[in-house]
């Protein structure tokens, strides 16, 4: 047992510290509106330039080849610093495990230091009006044609997919198949004809959705991703990494239990007895969050697998980001119902236990995986 | 950065939980709710003994192993899981250390097994495994005393956990062993500690039986395991114990090398375990059904004593008070006066 940093950590912390709290802007818009998705790429940009967009890819992508843990590390400073949210997470955290993984070179050279500069902006297309945690469901579908695939269909929910210019998806390939074999993972460009994106409003009222609609659009068989009716498990990969710590790492939630710390401080004269146990719980919880990543790091570090542990993760910090922004508005008091960064997360903190799986199937999978309870 | 147990630390938990699966099933648990008491005890402290457990934590040249707070954690699960009926954490993680470092001469006996000592520190009046120990370190106001419990008149107190042997505390006055605050301190979240990890383990064998029950169990025609109530409920249970386990690492690591934050560590592990314990409790016999309300099934010897530690060693309330201080928290005001009237 050792929670000590090596040297070389603390000097990589040092640095990332020192460049952030010198570039860090202050008061952005939000990033689920199409003017401050303009302002967030300027920083994503600038993120890139100095190679801090994507510290634990290899150099050559333009990341600093930095160790899970420099990541981490990382992570906990940029949310320490009050850096802006990354518009460009379900590209780097979503789609680019899955490229490294199952992309073939020349996808690999195409796409990840395009997506690392921010110039790609990838949205995620897995939901559709019809499949939503039955994601096997999907029925887009994409036809074999000489050269290349034909889609048809609608995806939905995609986040910021107004503002994308690419998109990763899973179409059923072949109809014949059962529900899993016949899906094939694909790459499409938003600008390729035949696409029509509609973006609305989510509950804050930002327009960070979109639905995507495909007619007759063609793409390159280059665009599969690892191999025609495979999407199951090439997506699967992808879902790990969604739930798990690399999308939302203990950062956050430690930045977030500060601010409520401080908030509390702030509004001594009112602190009722039930907020400021609200403010010990989520202090709790979010250090509890730490604790388990780092456990669950070094077994990666390792060599042993998270596998359904990551179902875990996504149920303690979504249930925890609610916890720490019902307290937030309990220490608010009238002051709650003001728009504000508050009011706005709880908001956001409320799609927590839906997204990337909703939370009832995350609690299924972990009594069916790691409790060994009968499927049927 | 290494957060995981060492293979020598599984390694020993594991020879200490194999070593309990046959020494303590719950039929010796069980037997230890006698209204005499039990003889399978001293057997079962023997062999703890002989494992070196006793001295876990006493210097190796005092005859004990030397290990650190950071060792005893999986140990103390091991403890918990099998609901030992004797107080091991009172002897090992508080006790034994705290002569080791005054230098009395009852340690060895202790350490050989010949001995059997319990502790209470919170001053509540009632003394857990009073009637199978020959020795009590109690506190009175800041200073740590030990009374011989030989020949003592106890006064026994009926507890829901009925093997733990409770009595009043006796007004004997012992002898002094330490007044240094800094000793008493140690001793205290050494203790809270190790009752922490015991409640980890605990909570792993309460899930165990649930998940072997509601695999078995059938209605409607299907395990009622399958079905998706259930399995959410024990879900939770699972998500509850696995975050308190780090935590409780944690704690350890900044106790064995003094860190000045042990203090709001050890209160973050026990107030997290002590929450889990309830709520575990609550779940595992609800999972059971009416099997799960009776004392001829074993549930209830893990339940039942789950519930006493969660109280013992500073309870909830106390350790989220203590991290509400570390925080920095301003003390918090009665928010009943109406809109016009002054705060209170």
């Amino acid at each position: 047992m050792d929670l000590t940093w090596s040297p070389a950590e603390e000097a990589f912390r040092d640095e990332a510290r020192t460049w952030l709290d010198a570039n860090v802007p202050r008061g952005l818009p939000s990033g689920d509106t199409r003017e401050g998705f303009t302002a967030h790429l300027e920083w994503e940009r600038k993120l890139f330039a100095d190679r801090w967009a994507v510290v634990s890819w290899p150099e050559r992508y333009g990341g600093r080849d930095a160790s899970i843990w420099e990541w981490l590390i990382f992570e906990e400073e940029y949310y320490r610093a009050g850096a802006p949210q990354r518009v460009t997470q379900n590209g780097i955290f979503l789609l680019a495990p899955t490229v490294f993984e199952f992309g073939t070179p020349e996808q690999q050279d195409e796409i990840l230091p395009r997506m690392a500069a921010a110039e790609q902006l990838w949205g995620q297309g897995w939901s559709e009006p019809g499949a939503g945690s039955d994601l096997a469901a999907i029925s887009s579908r994409a036809d074999k044609v000489g050269g290349g695939w034909r889609i048809n269909g609608q995806k939905t929910w995609t986040t910021r997919g107004a503002f994308c210019t690419h998109l990763f998806g899973l179409f059923r390939t072949d109809p014949e198949a059962s529900r899993h074999a016949g899906l094939t993972y694909l790459l499409v460009p938003l600008d390729t004809p035949g696409v029509t994106v509609r973006g609305f409003g989510r509950l804050d009222g930002d327009e960070g959705f979109a639905e995507v609609f495909f007619d007759d659009v063609v793409v390159p068989d280059s665009a599969v991703l690892g191999g025609v009716g495979q999407g199951w498990s090439v997506a699967m990969a992808t879902t790990g990494s969604e739930r798990g710590l690399t999308l939302r790492s203990p950062g956050r939630f430690l930045a977030a239990a500060e601010r409520l710390r401080a908030l509390a401080v702030e509004r001594a004269g009112s602190l009722s007895a039930s907020a400021r146990d609200g403010v010990v719980e989520a202090h709790l919880r979010a250090e509890a969050y730490q604790l388990f990543t780092l456990a669950q790091v070094t077994d990666l570090a390792e060599g042993r697998k998270a596998g359904a542990e990551s179902s875990l993760n996504k149920l303690y910090w979504s249930e925890l980001d609610i916890a720490l922004h019902e307290t937030a508005l309990q220490l608010l008091g009238s002051d709650a119902e003001v728009d504000g960064p508050w009011s706005r997360g709880h908001m956001f903190s409320l799609s927590g236990p839906i997204y990337a799986g909703t939370n009832e199937i995350q609690r299924s999978i972990v009594a069916e995986r790691l409790l060994g309870l009968p499927r049927k | 950065m290494r957060f995981a147990p060492t293979p020598d630390q599984l390694e020993l938990a594991g020879a200490v939980r194999e070593l309990l699966a046959d020494a303590c099933p719950p039929e010796v648990v069980r037997a230890a709710w006698g209204p005499e008491g039990d003889t399978g005890r001293t057997a079962l402290w023997r062999q703890l003994a002989d494992l070196g457990l006793l001295g876990a934590m006493v210097p190796e040249d005092v005859g004990g192993l030397g290990l650190t707070e950071v060792d005893l954690v999986p140990l103390f699960v091991e403890v918990g899981r099998a609901a030992v009926p004797l107080p091991v954490a009172e002897t090992v993680a508080v006790l034994a250390p705290v002569l080791a470092g005054v230098g009395s001469t009852d340690l060895a006996g202790l350490v050989a097994g010949d001995l059997v000592g319990t502790a209470e520190l919170a001053g509540s009046g009632i003394l857990p495994w009073a009637g199978c120990s020959d020795r009590a370190l109690v506190r009175s106001g800041a200073e740590l005393r030990l009374v011989d419990l030989t020949g003592v008149d106890l006064a026994p107190v009926v507890t829901v956990d009925g093997s733990r042997a409770a009595a009043r505390t006796p007004s004997v006055a012992g002898t002094s062993v330490t007044a240094d605050p800094a000793e008493l301190e140690r001793a205290w979240l050494r203790g809270a500690l190790a009752a922490a990890a015991q409640l980890v383990g605990l909570a792993h064998r309460q899930l165990d039986l649930a998940v072997a029950h509601t695999r078995e169990r059938k209605q409607f025609g299907v395990p009622v395991g399958s079905q998706q109530a259930v399995k959410h409920l024990l879900a939770n249970v699972l998500l509850d114990l696995r975050f308190c386990v780090p935590v409780v690492q944690r704690a350890a690591v900044s106790l064995a090398s003094g860190a000045p934050e042990a203090r709001a560590h050890v209160a973050a592990a026990k107030a997290m375990t002590s929450e889990m314990a309830g709520r575990t409790a609550r779940s595992t016999i609800q999972a059971h059904g009416a099997i799960g309300y009776t004392v001829e099934y074993d549930l209830h010897l893990y339940v039942k004593r789950s519930w006493a530690l969660a109280a013992s060693w500073g309870d909830v309330a106390h350790h989220r008070a203590v991290v509400a201080d570390s925080l920095g928290l301003p003390p918090a005001v009665d928010p009943s006066a109406l809109p016009w009237e002054a705060a209170r």
